[in-house]
């Protein structure tokens, strides 16, 4: 039941979505998690909060100090923070829209990245070699196109390779740190916020859920489950690779319209 | 004449693939308008292609640059019937040596310069009758590199974009196709710093030749011959693709 137990984990974007199911899921299989996010999380939510801005460097060193401070170690993060930037089109989309999106899903990433390898690295008691599990957030528009929000595209576009760099640089540098990146299709989460305001909630749902060839949208725990398995020894020979939770959108033919409108 | 009187945006255009893909324009039957921010490369170019091509000044992060830039080929050339984005930087870090600095200048340059270059051009192409969008991706949008961390996630961004736009400009009806084309390491002035050096006993030139299957580097002209197909009506069926010219490097 406990096989996380003693491991510590960070999940960004942990107070809302998929990322507040994923602090569950890690904090029920025994984890110590910080749920790091700019926004306060539910009142009784799992896991220890810390305000984190994805976008600042220093906002990562000072989580970094923070969890190695108080924990002595670090062994799994969840980058799932992440923007949808309003539903601007490649015709519409302003420079500081497309900033702003690259800032949070893009840069956020690779900070995170960048400092959780160096937070993974650290051994101690009970951990006595550099190890860890990265898992980035990306989606099924990094793997297949729809008339969306192109930021948004572009910036899970570079999730997805960066990942593959992280997990083939660590690989060769022996840290014992893997790196994978996860597709989710239509989860029904706060990032569709626009959607349900403009068509409403049950209405949305339907909708996008129709356009996927298991029939309906995807729920946060079953994107909090790929990503509990990705950071558990359970995939120790898992790493640079892609995961699609999608309902199967991927998997071959379906009608594109909902998700492009 | 497989691109006549259509008229091709190439950023980009004063070297490498960008100035093949000029020379290919012309030759058959099309207009360049070679966009750089090398003026002199860029220029010298444009006078030995002749009356088929003009240059303009371009920095690709620069949007009213891009509008500049569609705007000169429109008035010069009559309309606006295919954009090459060519342009980008090739950089050698990884997750642990690259500042977010550095992170940010080559996604500015490889990701958002498409981004901006695809969003100048599609009205005036929409308004020209339709064309063919070309985003030169890498071989590092498909498969991870350690070395290359920012440039694998800008080409990444690169190839998941192209689709974005193929998506928008289908459901628009807009007659504009878009597709990404994804080299292995082209003999080009961007690789140049790549070719010196040592690394387990080879010669860096060595070393990128072992990569390919077909055992050397790419030319310039063969990933510019098919941009060329992908710019021209042998390809009206192809939208939001990925062609990968490598020398089997990704088989």
């Amino acid at each position: 039941m406990s096989e996380l137990s003693g491991q510590v984990a960070v999940v960004t974007g942990g107070s809302s979505g998929i990322g507040a199911a994923t602090v569950a899921l890690l904090a029920e299989a025994g984890a110590t998690v910080i749920s790091a996010d700019i926004q306060q999380p539910a009142t009784d939510a799992p896991g220890r909060f810390v305000p984190h801005d994805v976008t600042s460097e220093d906002a990562w060193k000072a989580l970094l100090a923070d969890v190695l401070g108080r924990e002595g170690r670090l062994d799994i993060l969840v980058n799932n923070a992440g923007v949808s930037g309003g539903w601007a089109t490649i015709e519409t989309t302003t420079v500081e829209q497309w900033r702003q999106v690259e800032a949070i899903n893009s840069e956020g990433v690779f900070l995170g990245c960048k400092h959780a390898i160096e937070g993974m690295k650290v051994t101690g008691p009970g951990k006595p070699e550099s190890k860890g599990s990265i898992v980035n957030v990306s989606s099924i528009a990094a793997l297949i196109g729809s008339a969306g929000p192109a930021a948004y595209s572009a910036s899970k576009g570079a999730v997805r390779l960066l990942s593959k760099s992280v997990a083939l640089y660590c690989a060769e540098k022996k840290y014992g740190i893997r790196c994978n990146s996860v597709h989710p299709g239509g989860i029904d989460t706060p990032i569709f916020d626009p959607l349900w305001q403009a068509m409403g909630h049950e209405a949305g749902k339907a909708m996008i859920g129709s356009h996927h060839p298991i029939g309906r949208m995807g729920e946060p725990g079953e994107i909090g489950e790929m990503i509990l398995w990705l950071a558990s020894d359970r995939s120790r020979f898992v790493t640079g690779a892609e995961f699609t939770p999608d309902g199967g959108v991927t998997s071959g033919l379906i009608r594109r319209t909902a998700l492009a409108s | 004449m497989r691109l006549e009187n259509k008229v091709v945006l190439i950023s980009g255009g004063a070297s490498g693939i960008g100035a093949e893909t000029a020379r290919r324009v012309v030759r058959e039957g099309g207009k360049a308008v070679l966009a750089d921010r090398d003026e002199d490369k860029g220029r010298a170019l444009a006078q030995e292609l002749g009356e088929s091509a003009a240059f303009v000044t371009l920095d690709v992060v620069d949007e009213e640059a891009w509008q500049r830039a569609v705007a000169a080929a429109v008035e010069t050339c009559g309309g606006l019937h295919g954009l090459l984005n060519a342009a980008g930087v090739g950089v050698r870090n990884a997750i642990e040596d690259c500042s977010l600095e550095e992170y940010r200048r080559v996604n500015d340059i490889n990701s958002m310069g498409t981004f901006l270059g695809c969003k100048a051009a599609i009205p005036a192409m929409a308004r020209s009758g339709g064309g063919s969008i070309v985003n030169v991706s890498s071989v590092l949008g498909l498969r991870g590199a350690s070395y290359a961390m920012a440039y694998c996630a800008s080409k990444g961004a690169v190839r998941s974009l192209t689709k974005n736009v193929a998506m928008h400009c289908a459901q628009m009806k807009y007659g504009i196709r878009c597709n990404s084309v994804h080299p292995g390491y082209i003999d080009t002035p961007m690789i140049a710093p790549r070719l010196s050096g040592t690394i387990a006993n080879m010669t860096g030139r060595q070393w990128l030749e072992t990569l390919h299957p077909l055992g050397r580097l790419g030319r310039a002209e063969e990933v510019a011959d098919m941009i060329l197909f992908l710019l021209s009506d042998e390809s009206t069926f192809s939208t939001g693709s990925e062609f990968v010219c490598d020398g089997g490097l990704t088989a």
